[in-house]
């Protein structure tokens, strides 16, 4: 019995250190085997092979990763990892050299000091527009500008005080450091806004779309793609927020989605940046994931929110 | 009130306190379970995740989670072993040997999430791992190596020390003793508790959500070269596992269906960790029953 | 008493020895370096928001205004401190009777009944993940609280609520241990006298095991202290010391997973984040140095 006993401990030290031998090796070896597959990729212009590693975003994730896939469909040889993480990981990766492109929702100088901030080229792939959202049960179909900015700065409390029912507004905010946030403050109220006491604030799409849908009188904020029945979309200064209204300029409160480069890029991604510019992604995956491709645009804003036809 | 009104009541109350525990499980396991089986099949379990369709499974990501545990345990028993024999056989008692013990402590009760953002900065940024199940693994193993130091502690500490004595006086050596007489008895007590640890490696994603990342690139299931970047056994790929997976589409999901398959993956983890609890009991029954039934 | 021919078995003998020593002991220093690295990186990276970025390390402490994106920046975690402790205090105050309860039952009431199904039951809450735990907490405990008292049922209530379930199994299997190792003629002994079962659990045995059971909900705190999803997921996350129970607020952890991914490292920013989880791991020592002094306790 103990012979026995002692063969199995025996077997399973033996495995655990053969195990631990071969993880070792193996490890070695993909490392090599990848640096040699990204050497390749440079080195190599007629067939494209090579790794891409894009972190970011995790609302501009949805898109690169199903454009990553067909990418890779037809360049068998091309591997691409798509990250989230949030935008600052993305620009903080991209920056540092450890991702070849950084996802962001805004503008790379919005995050990051000047210096590095001016190493990073940007490629702009899609546009994101957002909506402001009530719960179903309060009957406002419209907010202005002005009365958002007081429901969102706390200075109406209630929505009798903007033609709805006699029912206390609950704000369902996004983190000071959310992007999303950052681009609803900047254009659909103008100003930045403290965070109210009492005040939900979550940064992921789906918990806020689950609050703002069951919580009594309660108002937030979403990117079109994750509007559903659950929730109710307020027009902003009498404009609905559809794409058209969007791509000729009179609904405001969109943002860019960036894919940042270090410099200019290798072939592989300046292939794979191409290809996320071109008709094939730009009027399918874009529109199906409900952004609103960039070629749509009959207007161009800058990092200072300008504005050019 | 007499004294045996008040024992009475006390009674009642501890057994109505423990009755609730039992209800609240019940109704905790009920729900999770309820909303999810009905979701879960043979083709939810395999099937790759979709991004905005409907129907897409859990398949990566249940191999990663199973993947995962496997490369942590690699990493971690040996370590774990090695660390809680010398903590039980060979450290001397005194100031240094106290103050490992502190460590070990310390280090077990930090927050899952203060290891994660550590294992950014280190096995991520610093090492240049990357996002990737090895980066995982090794956070992973910052939880796991304290649990699995306490339980080879614990496994050697049970062994009779008379048992210990005569193999020492037969002239073995310290270390033969320890790992032809002590290991293999305290093996029923060091196999239960490590697959306890490895239930809660199965659960963890806030370390996750910062070392293994959160995409499941494409898996070729048919490539089992450990080398290729497309490979499931690469283990220098981003892999999210399932617990980090329910939190993603809980949070993001574009899905139609995202809520049912929230539901279908936390019932999945569930009936996970309970064939990891059944199974510990299992196999320490089994152990314990051979050497009884020898000895 | 050596002869020449038993030299090498001597030899190989001591080889072996040392291997063993060597080995395990490599393992040992692994795992030390490895805390101190913990230790030194998060140190460096909370501390440089004080020395690199000049924030004032009694702002941050004290200070109650959380406005990173603000006008002059303002990094006041007051909030998020009482939020963590308020949440977690509260977890143990409810887990600590339940857990008790359900160990004295294992122990001296029901001890079949107990070992065979509310043990494993337990044992079953401690392996369910965090996010399922959120999950739930979102779906069944926030709606109930929001139709049953005022406000939004996000709040230090339902987080309190969610972490005294996923604490239980902790504090209760050490109070079952202390229990169960408690010499049986203490209680004989109060049963001899005539005592009834309540009398010696509540003059005898609970206080002989008091510091086990306190190292216990101590250890239980710690962990709900650190538990960052389940948390994050019905706290609601505003900066603000709440006015009551049912009141949006933030912890450490939730201000953290909100924050991290969102900012860039090395900002001041993501320095104050870092600064966060240092005060979290400082929290560890601390908790840690109670367990220590209960446990010194429960010896004597």
């Amino acid at each position: 019995m103990k012979k026995s006993l002692m063969l199995v401990l025996t077997l399973i030290l033996t495995f655990t250190l053969a195990a631990c031998g071969q993880s070792n090796t193996s490890s070695n070896k993909s490392n090599e085997g990848s640096q040699e597959g990204t050497n390749g990729g440079n080195a190599a212009a007629s067939e494209l092979s090579g790794s891409i590693l894009a972190v970011g975003s995790s609302a501009l994730q949805p898109l690169v990763d199903q454009a990553s896939k067909k990418f890779m469909d037809l360049n068998p040889k091309v591997s691409i990892q798509v990250q989230g993480g949030g935008s600052g990981t993305g620009l903080t990766q991209v920056s540092g050299g450890q991702a070849d492109i950084g996802n962001s929702d805004v503008f790379a100088e919005e995050k990051l000091d000047a210096g590095p901030a001016a190493e990073l080229v940007d490629h702009q792939v899609a546009v994101v527009a957002m909506a402001a959202v009530i719960n179903p049960d309060v009957n406002v179909d419209n907010l202005t500008k002005d009365q958002l900015v007081k429901i969102f700065t706390g200075e109406v409390k209630n929505w009798s005080e903007v033609g709805g029912p006699d029912q206390a507004i609950q704000i369902v905010n996004r983190p000071a450091s959310s992007g999303t946030r950052a681009t609803f403050e900047k254009y659909a109220l103008g100003t930045k806004t403290d965070d109210l006491e009492g005040s939900i604030q979550e940064d992921s799409s789906g918990t806020v779309k689950k609050l703002v849908g069951e919580t009594p009188g309660a108002i937030g904020y979403l990117a079109l793609s994750y509007l559903d029945d659950s929730v109710k979309v307020v027009k902003y200064d009498g404009v609905e927020a559809t794409e058209e209204n969007v791509a000729n300029g009179t609904y405001p409160v969109w943002a860019y989605e960036h894919m940042y480069t270090k410099g200019e890029p290798n072939d592989v991604v300046k292939a794979f940046l191409e290809f996320m510019a071109s008709d094939e992604v730009q009027n399918k995956d874009v529109v199906e994931l409900g952004y609103i491709p960039v070629s749509k645009m009959e207007v161009t804003r800058d990092l200072d929110g300008n504005i050019t036809k | 009130m007499s004294a045996k009104t008040a024992d009475k009541i006390a009674t009642a109350v501890i057994i109505t306190l423990a009755g609730f525990i039992v209800l609240v499980m019940l109704g905790l396991l009920g729900f999770i379970l309820v909303r999810g089986l009905g979701h879960i099949s043979w083709d939810f379990l395999t099937s790759a995740p979709e991004t905005i369709k409907e129907g897409g499974g859990i398949g990566p990501q249940l191999f990663n989670s199973l993947f995962l545990l496997v490369l942590t345990l690699i990493i971690t028993v040996p370590l774990g072993l090695g660390a809680g024999i010398y903590m039980s056989e060979y450290a001397k008692p005194g100031k240094v040997t106290d103050f490992i013990r502190l460590i070990v402590e310390v280090l077990s009760s930090f927050p899952s999430i203060v290891v994660g953002l550590f294992g950014l900065l280190v096995f991520v940024n610093v090492f240049g791992f990357g996002f990737s199940l090895f980066s995982g693994a090794l956070a992973l193993t910052v939880f796991n190596l304290p649990l699995m130091v306490r339980i080879t502690e614990q496994g050697l500490a049970s062994v009779p020390q008379a048992q210990k004595e005569a193999s020492l006086a037969l002239g073995l050596s310290k270390w033969k003793t320890i790992k032809s007489i002590m290991l293999p008895i305290a093996t029923p007590i060091i196999l239960t508790g490590t697959i306890l640890a490895a239930g809660r490696v199965f659960g963890e994603a806030a370390a996750l959500l910062f070392t293994a990342g959160m995409s499941s690139p494409r898996l070729d299931f048919s490539d089992w070269n450990p080398l290729s970047p497309m490979s499931p056994l690469n283990p220098f790929r981003p892999a999210e596992t399932l617990a980090v997976h329910i939190w993603k589409i809980n949070s993001e999901g574009l899905a139609p269906d995202a809520p049912e398959i929230a539901a279908g993956a936390s019932a999945v983890l569930i009936l996970m960790v309970l064939v990891f609890n059944l199974l510990a009991r299992f196999i320490g029954r089994l152990i314990h029953k051979k050497f009884t039934a020898t000895k | 008493m050596i002869q020449s021919g038993e030299k090498p078995k001597v030899k190989k003998h001591i080889i072996e020895e040392w291997t063993g020593k060597i080995v395990t002991s490599l393992c040992i220093v692994l795992l030390v370096v490895t805390i101190f690295s913990m230790v030194y990186f998060v140190a460096t990276k909370g501390l440089s928001s004080f020395f690199k970025d000049g924030i004032n390390l009694g702002e941050v402490l004290g200070g109650s205004k959380w406005k990173p994106e603000g006008e002059p920046p303002m990094f006041g975690a007051l909030p998020f401190i009482i939020g963590s402790f308020s949440t977690s205090i509260l977890a143990a105050l409810i887990a600590a009777p339940l857990g008790i309860c359900a160990a004295l039952l294992m122990v001296e009431i029901l001890p079949k009944f107990g070992r065979k199904y509310l043990q494993p039951a337990i044992e079953l809450l401690a392996g369910i993940p965090s996010v399922v735990y959120g999950f739930v907490g979102l779906s069944v405990i926030v709606p109930l609280y929001r139709d049953l008292f005022p406000g939004q049922g996000l709040g230090i209530a339902a987080g309190a609520s969610v972490l005294s379930i996923m604490i239980l199994p902790t504090i209760t299997s050490i109070a079952t241990d202390a229990l169960a190792a408690l010499p049986a003629g203490l209680k004989e002994g109060s049963y001899a006298l005539g005592a009834t079962r309540w009398q010696t659990l509540y003059r005898t045995v609970l206080p002989t095991t008091m510091p086990s059971l306190l190292t216990g909900v101590v250890l239980g705190m710690a962990r709900a202290f650190g538990e960052a999803l389940a948390v994050q997921m019905v706290i609601g996350n505003a900066p603000h010391i709440p006015n009551s129970l049912f009141e949006s607020t933030s912890t450490l952890t939730s201000v953290i997973t909100l924050s991290m991914g969102n900012t860039v490292m090395g900002s001041m920013q993501n320095n104050v984040l870092w600064t966060l989880a240092l005060i979290l791991m400082m929290m560890t020592f601390v908790f840690v140095f109670i367990v220590r002094w209960l446990e010194r306790r429960a010896q004597r």
